[in-house]
């Protein structure tokens, strides 16, 4: 082996690990403090109701204790971290307005102009705030609103406030709360009655500061009979100490509406990665979460759909490939409220270099929610002896004329399969990868093109040697 | 030399076990061999040893393709060379397209990509010759087959990689009458001065649709009879036991 960083030797090389020095114009000292909220709420000039509504939610914080099903996440050291930093005082509409030394960072990133020439708006969020967020003219004239929370709190208030916080109170859970107390920067956006946003609305999110807490908050409101698609990514240094990632995404999707959320993560092994999505679905509502997570040290993530309105359907996409130094702790959560609505779950997880792939999932059908439908498929791949995968599904079913179906499998890459390829002339290396991509294959194929090449190139990386 | 496919004295263990006992065999291109024997006498095991399966350890012996020693190489790198194995049970892979993963093969065995129409217009042909239907290049590479389809398959695979030395693995079990002619027939079309075959049987069946050159006996590891293709006839008659009696070694000497 050639002289390589421990990185490279752990994940093949994460190209994404670089930092660059960007200069804070707005840091605080280190801790979850109520100082902190009133600087930030003075720095954003904040509604009083935003301000008393952190405060209350640091209390929550404070109080709570994780649930004990969640493990791994005691080290976390919540006083060594920072809590809010921006090296921008607002977001900018044009990308030349963009600080130079971002726009470098972005640069590298490849989320280049081309890219946004395919999107039909672009979100750039360093830290804590978004130093970019723009939508094609074609997409405003519409009535379509993407802006970053933080303005979507200014501009829309009465939207704002009729949905914040509304799927995930801060009462919820302690991430919850923690991102309640200090969200900044994330997307608003709000799609009108009968409008078809038929281009992706994507946004990058990047940590660069060094044991810095991210949380972003967005919302999304999706309203009657419209469709919207919106695409994250996001991508961290690697250091050798630890940030924290803690999201909440709530999304509304009203009658007849359709919502797709794509998540391609791949923090660094630096990143917990702690993150609360739910969707409500109203009447005949479809919500589609893709989830991809494929870096991380630690991520816990269930997206969830709520169905609260008659005939909706939920369905979750979730793919998590766990490497060395990693757990990805993911899942998906169904719940009905309403009768005669559908839900779906489909997790493939890989496991190898002695990571750790969970599934954890939900299925709760509440006793006024008859005739409900749900199909639950979770599959592992593990590629060698040292790596993991555990499965946690939970059912709670109080309504009447419900059908589950659960199917899980696990396996490894066989010998056979190995054998068979090879034999065929194939090398090892690339049968190895052809049987991985095999096997997420049925969930990349939802993916667009682009993601689904930017995914099988990640799993490539990370396939690399890791079967002996 | 350059024309020969040369098994030596070759033993095969699998965990310490030892199933091959030194086996002699010289297979030269335009010929076609059947190799017969009772299960368990290690027929597959051959098979498996010559592409070089991880279970399967030499423990002596050498294996020439064209002179050139092939135990140190990697199973990918033997095929590359032209050595081919149409498997007994050929495994699924979910997810891998059988169109993509045939394109992947060909490319292997060339050592450069194929033009694309080529390949296709190469893959329609051989595909008319096995009565295969198009919508099967869209299943999944041996995903919920049947056994028929699966063998089928596995000649198309033969045909398409043109390989010089080819071992059928029991390609004729399960499959019937029907299917059985349409697989012969694609292995008749490959036949030719190019291709030395090796065919895996326990029954005299296949070889009434491809007729052997030579026929080779194995018993416990060891061939104990080689000869015309009179020989097989022989066997579909008198079945094996003539032979396992011969083969029996004799009795140790009671001490008295």
């Amino acid at each position: 082996m050639s002289a390589a960083s421990p990185e490279q030797v752990l994940r093949g090389p994460y190209k994404e690990g670089f930092h660059d020095n960007i200069k804070a114009l707005h840091q605080v000292p280190k801790g979850a403090s109520h100082e902190v909220i009133d600087y930030m709420c003075d720095v954003k000039a904040e509604p009083a109701w935003m301000r008393a509504f952190r405060h209350r939610s640091l209390d929550l914080f404070l109080k709570h204790d994780l649930p004990a099903w969640m493990p791994g996440l005691r080290d976390i050291d919540y006083d060594a971290i920072t809590y809010y930093a921006s090296p921008v005082e607002k977001s900018a509409r044009r990308w030349e307005d963009v600080p130079e030394e971002i726009r470098r960072t972005y640069d590298k990133l490849g989320i280049a102009k081309e890219e946004q020439k395919l999107l039909g708006g672009l979100g750039a969020q360093i830290d804590s705030e978004m130093a970019y967020h723009n939508i094609q003219e074609s997409l405003s004239k519409k009535g379509i609103v993407f802006l970053s929370c933080d303005d979507g709190l200014k501009q829309y208030p009465d939207i704002f406030q009729e949905h914040f916080a509304k799927s995930v109170p801060p009462e919820d859970n302690k991430l919850a709360a923690l991102n309640s107390a200090f969200w900044s920067g994330g997307s608003f956006v709000y799609i009108p009655k009968g409008v078809k946003c038929d281009i992706p609305l994507s946004v990058y999110f990047r940590i660069n500061a060094e044991q810095f807490g991210q949380f972003e908050r967005t919302l999304i409101v999706c309203d009657e009979d419209s469709f919207c698609h919106y695409v994250e990514g996001c991508s961290a240094p690697i250091y050798t100490t630890n940030s924290l990632h803690s999201a909440v995404v709530e999304i509304f999707v009203k009658d007849h509406a359709r919502c797709r959320y794509t998540t391609i993560q791949n923090w660094s092994t630096d990143v917990y990665n702690l993150v609360t999505k739910r969707a409500y679905l109203y009447k005949n509502a479809i919500m589609e979460w893709v989830d991809g997570n494929l870096g991380s040290k630690r991520t816990v993530k269930y997206p969830s759909c709520y169905m609260v309105g008659e005939g909706a359907h939920g369905e979750i996409l979730s793919l998590a490939s766990a490497d060395k130094g990693m757990w990805q702790d993911a899942g998906a959560k169904l719940v009905f409220y309403a009768p005669n609505c559908t839900g779906r779950i489909n997790s493939k997880s890989i496991s190898g270099h002695g990571g750790r792939a969970s599934y954890r999932g939900l299925v709760q059908v509440n006793e006024q929610a008859r005739n409900c439908r749900v199909q639950v498929n979770c599959d592992a791949l593990i590629l060698d002896p040292v790596s993991r995968s555990d499965t946690y599904p939970v059912m709670e079913i109080d309504g009447d004329l419900a059908t589950v179906e659960h199917e899980a499998s696990v396996s490894n890459v066989s010998e056979e399969q190995l054998f068979y390829l090879m034999s065929r002339g194939i090398k090892k290396e690339d049968a190895v990868s052809m049987i991985v991509n095999g096997f997420i294959e049925p969930i990349v194929k939802e993916l667009p093109m682009e993601f689904a090449v930017e995914i099988n190139r990640l799993i490539n990386l990370q396939m690399e040697g890791s079967v002996g | 030399m350059a024309d020969t496919f040369e098994i030596q004295g070759l033993h095969v263990a699998i965990e310490e076990k030892e199933i091959l006992k030194g086996v002699d065999l010289v297979v030269r291109k335009g010929e076609v061999h059947a190799l017969m024997g009772p299960n368990g006498s290690g027929k597959s095991t051959l098979a498996n040893a010559i592409l070089g399966h991880p279970k399967y350890t030499v423990t002596r012996g050498r294996i020439l393709m064209k002179g050139e020693d092939i135990l140190e190489m990697e199973t990918d790198e033997r095929a590359r060379k032209g050595l081919f194995l149409a498997f007994q049970y050929p495994c699924e892979v979910p997810g891998v397209r059988q169109s993509n993963f045939l394109r992947l093969a060909c490319n292997a065995r060339l050592g450069h990509e194929m033009d694309v129409t080529e390949f296709y217009s190469k893959l329609e042909k051989k595909m008319k010759v096995l009565d295969i239907d198009e919508k099967f290049m869209k299943r999944y590479l041996n995903e919920g087959f049947s056994g028929g389809e699966k063998k089928r398959n596995e000649i198309l695979q033969m045909m398409l990689l043109e390989p010089e030395f080819a071992i059928m693995d029991e390609t004729d079990s399960g499959l019937d009458i029907d299917a059985l002619k349409v697989v012969s027939r694609g292995v008749n079309e490959l036949r030719g001065p190019g291709l030395g075959i090796l065919i895996i049987t326990h029954y005299e069946r296949i070889l009434r649709y491809i007729n052997p050159d030579f026929v080779h006996i194995m018993v416990d590891g060891k061939i104990v009879k080689s000869g015309g293709p009179d020989l097989a006839a022989h066997l579909e008659e008198h079945g094996y036991d003539w032979i396992v009696k011969d083969a029996a070694p004799a009795p140790e000497p009671v001490k008295g």
